[in-house]
């Protein structure tokens, strides 16, 4: 019987639901810790970049409107579709990385813990960031926090599956859609893992993945004037700087954490927060009549 | 040349193969800011109000704000009820001022309402008036109806300009489009327009392509000048590049003027104006921090 030739996957982009390949037609090699060619990852552009940042700005104000604990509901499925598949994205990672197979399968189950864990923060971080302010008129007044729009997410290198879920999570409970830049050195897992969010109710354009090269990438993102945050993970000074002077075109909010890094992911006490929720976010005043 | 019928694959084919060419840099920023000289800045809504007309009259008139070398638009397009102010909000400008109309978007009401229709808004200050055609009678095969009526709106135009629309999704075939062109323009159409906007279906490269080559026609055989307005369905600066591509081609770089085209389009001006502050800064842009309509 003649040998049965492997049928290898097609790393691609993931934009507004579907899987594109860049718009640039380019793509960049994956090698394993001992140089071995894994895959061919697509190489992104500022134009799948645009076209990310569209799909994201028409899913926004859907997803926004959908109930809180809608939304939950949804990080929920995510993590049951993400249980079921952890060996595969177990054996990605060995591939790519220099993770041992344990190390990868902890990786693998506090990734869908973390889920988990803003799924519940879903419904309730407004209850903890919203007050009731004392006004010296007849008015109740009320602030509460509303997602902020388009986040742009820079993904940590370290951790690519992880750290990607880690700053996903928190963006997408309060009813933000978001562009993310993957892991450039280890970005398979996170193509892979778009295939668990196309599984799993996630509407169109809440989450888009672009996989390429950082160093092109994150300006366009920065720079571009429909991004209303930018999320960065990592600990490259002139990125950070860059970033900084991007995100004041358009007073984006810029959130840069050098923190956690490595293992440290791995933390709860320094990788989750319902801050981390509440930074993404825009506070809204209302003003009540007392007695009406 | 009434009768040439019209090959549909050939014609599909052309237009698409005229839409693959890739308009950058410079010649992009010059083909949006003709694009702008050539919009009728169109509102036709139940809900229109003079509010309305007000704000989209100071965007004809400086389309990007802050920006003197952006021109103004060609004409804004709106109901009767509307004309009078329009005329006081653009008074002392170029922008003409069209106004639908003939009992649009049907046409299906008797030709004196339609003429009265006509009169009023020239009296009341609409420099154009674009009409649409009874399509039932031309569907029903009289010809003859459709042209007196075109003839007709002709006369009581007087000096205003006439657009004549002929509802080209509602013609079905290529035949019917390049046949109730001819019967426009030699009626006394100053333009012939694809589309009321009304519809689901409204301009696309290959009916506004049957419709060039038929003013092109006209113009060997009689040597009269038609223009063409393609109106509806034209949202972005790419599609729009690729109409003055095709006008280029097919009838050469004298129609490229707003005297002679013209796209009835509303959102395709901010996509324009997004396109060209994306060329002048380098980033792209935001729908939040440009006006509505």
């Amino acid at each position: 019987m003649a040998t049965r030739i492997p049928v290898l996957k097609t790393y691609k982009l993931f934009i507004g639901g579907k899987f594109p390949r860049s718009e640039s037609a380019r793509y960049y090699q994956i090698k394993g810790p001992k140089g071995k060619l894994i895959a061919n990852a697509a190489r992104g552009s500022r134009k799948d970049i645009r076209d990310a940042v569209r799909s994201a700005r028409e899913a926004w104000k859907p997803w926004a409107d959908r109930s809180a604990y809608n939304r939950g509901q949804i990080l929920y499925r995510i993590a049951e579709i993400l249980e079921e598949r952890r060996s595969v994205f177990v054996d990605e990672i060995c591939a790519v990385t220099r993770s041992g197979r344990a190390a990868a399968t902890t990786e693998v189950a506090k990734s869908v813990d973390r889920l988990i864990w803003y799924a519940g923060w879903a419904d309730k971080y407004m209850q903890l960031f919203s007050t009731v302010n004392p006004v010296a008129s007849p008015y109740w007044n009320f602030s509460y926090p509303d997602s902020t729009g388009v986040v742009g997410i820079v993904a940590p290198e370290e951790k690519s599956l992880l750290g990607l879920i880690s700053k996903i999570a928190p963006a997408m409970a309060s009813g933000n859609t978001c562009v993310v830049i993957a892991s450039e050195s280890a970005p398979l897992s996170s193509i892979t893992f778009a295939e668990v969010l196309a599984a799993s109710d996630v509407p169109s354009g809440v989450v888009n993945i672009i996989t390429g090269f950082k160093a092109e990438l994150t300006e366009p993102l920065a720079r571009h004037m429909d991004v209303n945050a930018i999320d960065y993970s990592g600990r490259d000074e002139a990125t950070i700087k860059a970033l900084q002077e991007a995100g004041a075109l358009n007073v984006k909010r810029v959130i840069i954490r050098r923190d956690p890094h490595g293992e440290s992911w791995l933390d709860d006490s320094r990788a989750q927060s319902p801050y981390w929720i509440s930074e993404l976010t825009e506070t809204k005043t209302a003003w009540h009549p007392v007695g009406v | 040349m009434m009768h040439v019928t019209v090959d549909q694959v050939g014609v599909e084919e052309r237009a698409r193969k005229l839409s693959t060419r890739s308009i950058k840099t410079s010649s992009k920023r010059e083909g949006i800011k003709l694009i702008i000289s050539m919009i009728d800045l169109t509102t036709l809504e139940g809900k229109d109000s003079p509010g309305k007309i007000r704000a989209m009259c100071q965007k004809a008139i400086r389309p990007l704000p802050g920006n003197a070398d952006v021109p103004s638009v060609a004409a804004v397009c709106v109901y009767p009820n509307l004309i009078r102010e329009a005329k006081r909000c653009l008074a002392g400008t170029n922008i003409k001022i069209a106004s639908v109309a003939t009992g649009f978007p049907s046409g299906q009401y008797p030709l004196d309402i339609k003429l009265a229709d006509v009169r009023d808004a020239v009296t009341m200050g609409a420099d154009e008036i674009d009409m649409v055609i009874d399509r039932g009678a031309f569907l029903a095969g009289k010809y003859r109806k459709v042209a007196d009526e075109i003839a007709k709106v002709k006369e009581a135009c007087g000096p205003a300009h006439l657009k004549v629309i002929l509802e080209t999704a509602e013609l079905e075939t290529f035949d019917n489009i390049r046949k109730a062109s001819w019967i426009a323009m030699e009626s006394g159409a100053d333009f012939i327009k694809t589309s009321t906007g009304k519809l689901k279906e409204a301009a696309t490269l290959p009916i506004t392509l049957v419709m060039l080559e038929a003013l092109r026609d006209y113009w060997y055989e009689t040597g009269k000048v038609i223009g063409m307005k393609p109106a509806g369905g034209i949202r972005t600066s790419k599609d729009a590049l690729r109409y003055l591509v095709l006008v280029k081609e097919t009838v050469g770089d004298t129609w490229l003027t707003p005297d002679l085209f013209r796209f009835g389009a509303s959102t395709l001006t901010n996509d324009l104006l997004m396109q060209l502050a994306k060329e002048m800064t380098g980033n792209y842009q935001a729908a939040e921090y440009f006006t509505i309509d």
